[in-house]
């Protein structure tokens, strides 16, 4: 076969552009899901600005590779994070799949990366499936397993002396777990639980649960709703007039993303209430002030405990890099310097279990107004120190 | 028994059922008389919540912000009718499903565009704060102030449409619209008054249930499927229908969500009805849908004299 001049020349030039990018391929890729529509884009948008802000805090580069982030939206759906994992695996050829809101997404995609040998860190979901006997020698969490926080919360309500307890979670995977956490550790009685409907139609008037959890009598209310369904929960919570006869405890609900709004609307009753968790913008560690400080003068918000672990994820892949000095091509040395954590999380210091899930602290905080009046979250005690997940047991890492 | 609750829960099906019938009450109209499907109603109900908390948030009187959301639904759902639903009566269902699906995220992209992925939170005065008691029984005012908007906006519904000029010629143009046409009426003109009232409608339940829910993206989405089932229920293009229907499944949903698990209790291991009962009262609405359509496909109250084409 004979070939023209124009077409030997078009072949030259495309080798010719193609050397600078065979040149520079010194590069990792970090596919990162998360939702970026739907009313839980909120969330997702906090993530994504916490990643950047990672990145661009270690300078755009990790152990000299230069770093490139793909963002997917999952939707709000399991069966469109796996596309999209599905995508960033096998069309992207990622190094590493991080992100996942949400348990029924992360467990819809999760098997694509473990099949191809990839590394996959949850930057937020903790099903106890991946904790126990589903767990992985390549899937890595830098948040917590679900029934952690509410393990927390079952603590303080014991500790506080509340006999009697009334729970309302969405009917799925993460929403089970709050509830079974905290009924795992709260010794008094459960006196009535509503799973409510989640997802795409997902419920957000509760009327009728409240008039149930009212009439049940009970000494508290524990609650899981995470994104806006939270802000309509407190809303109603509050105009229902339950804050002086049926104090909430809440789990991954009350956070900077909603506070901002209900200070909006005025809500002061959400002022002094209570939740569990592994993080604060104001834990005292200079990883985190940087982080916190450095997020609010970007984006005028405190940054959500799902933006904290997303900061953590991308310094979790950079400690990896640095320990094998930036080989890609040696999984198990890669591995080996996850499992140390060793890097300057925002948390503090902390370890991986087996199952390779943080063992870390959990606090009680409270919603207080900052300095500037602004409202926060702040630590009020430690309520677990090194708390390991119940399903570690169950993994035969 | 506890009375006080089971009080309770009837009104929180009734304020559920009117918020559903508001958002029927439209979609029946438009596909009854127009025959034309309107996935994006929908997003009506939303744009209804976001503008009416911006205006909230501008003025702080939530009146003003009700009376501006209606009225700027209603030149939404007029301009959305001149520029595109008016080319689609004469095409076929599977066209209005396609470009009403495509309005919908055309709505979503803008209203994502100017109000954010957050959406937008409205406050209530403090005297809809508060709660209504008599004795032991509590309820919040602001469910009440829905249950009496809902019935207000029923009751000038049929008024308008049995006892108006206006409704004598939407009844008219169901009928038989050739020869309204040949009595000299602008019955172009008279879908796009027909459709404007029913985004009003869905306007006005939007910003009712923002102070409640909050307004976001989507918001629609989340109740549009379920305000189908009203229509299909009631009987296509009856109001009356959809007004009955629509209590009936607002009843039914708020029940089915407090008792149903008690039920399940009597019959079932204290486990298995937990699990079993969030899964079945989801369920109950479509199940008497399916119900109703195997009686009676009409529907329950299907609108005499509408000649479908």
């Amino acid at each position: 076969m004979k070939l023209s001049k124009p077409i030997i020349a078009a072949g030259i030039l495309a080798a010719l552009a193609s050397l600078p990018a065979a040149a520079f391929a010194e590069r990792v890729k970090i596919g990162f899901v998360t939702t970026l529509t739907t009313p839980a884009g909120v969330i997702g948008e906090d993530m994504m600005n916490a990643v950047n802000l990672a990145v661009e805090h270690l300078g755009g580069r990790m152990a000299g590779l230069d770093v490139e982030v793909l963002f997917e939206d999952d939707n709000f759906k399991p069966e469109v994070g796996k596309q999209k994992t599905d995508k960033l695996v096998k069309r992207d050829d990622v190094d590493f799949v991080a992100g996942y809101i949400w348990s029924n997404v992360l467990l819809a995609s999760s098997k694509t990366v473990l099949d191809a040998g990839k590394f996959l860190i949850s930057s937020n979901a903790g099903p106890s499936q991946l904790a126990g006997k589903s767990c992985h020698r390549n899937f890595f969490s830098t948040s917590w397993q679900n029934d952690q926080a509410p393990e927390a919360m079952g603590e303080v309500l014991n500790q506080q002396g509340v006999k009697t307890l009334y729970i309302m979670v969405p009917n799925y995977a993460a929403g089970k777990n709050m509830a079974s956490g905290v009924e795992r550790t709260f010794q008094g009685e459960v006196v009535g639980k509503d799973l409510t409907k989640w997802g795409k139609d997902r419920q957000l008037d509760f009327s009728a649960e409240l008039a149930k959890a009212r009439a049940s009598g009970a000494e508290g209310l524990f609650i899981f709703y995470p994104g806006s369904a939270g802000g309509a929960f407190i809303k109603q919570y509050q105009q229902a007039g339950l804050r002086d006869i049926l104090p909430l405890y809440s789990v991954f609900t009350v956070d900077s993303i909603s506070l901002p709004r209900f200070q909006e609307a005025r809500m002061e009753g959400v002022l002094g209430s209570k939740s569990t968790m592994f993080w604060a913008p104001d834990l005292d560690y200079p990883a985190n002030r940087r982080f916190v400080r450095d997020f609010k003068a970007r984006h005028g918000t405190y940054p959500s405990f799902y933006a904290a672990q997303s900061y953590d994820t991308i310094n979790l892949i950079d400690s990896a890099l640095r320990a094998t000095g930036g080989d890609l091509s040696d999984p198990d040395a890669l591995r080996a310097a996850m499992r140390k954590a060793d890097y300057e999380s925002v948390r503090g210091p902390y370890r991986y279990g087996r199952n390779h899930l943080p063992i870390q602290n959990f606090y009680l905080r409270e919603v207080v107004a900052d300095a500037d009046g602004d409202w926060t979250t702040s630590v009020a005690a430690t309520v677990y120190e090194d708390h390991q997940d119940s399903y570690a047991g169950e993994c035969n890492l | 028994m506890d009375w006080h609750l089971l009080i309770s829960q009837l009104l929180n099906g009734l304020q559920l059922g009117l918020l559903l019938f508001l958002l029927a009450a439209g979609l029946s109209l438009i596909f009854g008389i127009m025959d034309f499907i309107n996935l994006s109603h929908g997003s009506f109900y939303m744009v209804g919540a976001l503008v009416g908390a911006s205006v909230a948030a501008l003025t702080g009187s939530l009146l003003i912000a009700a009376l501006a959301a209606v009225v700027a639904v209603f030149v939404v759902g007029a301009a959305v009718e001149w520029l595109v639903v008016c080319r689609l009566y004469n095409k076929d269902h599977l066209d209005h499903v396609l470009v009403t699906y495509g309005l919908i995220l055309v709505f979503d992209s803008v209203a994502r565009m100017i109000w954010g992925p957050a959406g937008a939170a409205i406050a209530l005065p403090e005297a809809l704060n508060g709660r209504i008691e008599i004795g032991d029984f509590v309820i919040p005012a602001y469910r009440l102030l829905i249950i009496a908007c809902g019935l207000l906006a029923a009751a000038g519904l049929y008024f308008l449409v049995t006892r108006s000029r206006l409704g004598m010629l939407i009844r008219a143009g169901a009928s038989n619209r050739v020869m309204v046409t040949a009595l000299g009426v602008n019955i172009d003109r008279l879908y796009r008054i027909v459709f404007a009232i029913g985004a009003a409608l869905a306007g006005f339940a939007g910003i009712l249930i923002a102070p409640l829910t909050e307004a976001h993206i989507g918001m629609g989405n989340e109740i549009i499927i379920i305000a189908f089932v009203v229509v299909i229920v009631g009987g296509i293009g009856s109001v009356k229908g959809a007004f009955y229907a629509a209590l009936l499944i607002g009843f039914i949903d708020t029940l089915g969500r407090s008792y149903l698990d008690d039920v399940l209790k009597l019959f079932l291991s204290n486990q298995s009805a937990e699990t079993a009962a969030p899964a079945l009262s989801a369920m109950l609405v479509y199940i008497l849908m399916a119900g109703v359509l195997v009686c009676k496909p009409q529907g329950l109250f299907s609108a005499a004299g509408f000649n479908r084409r």
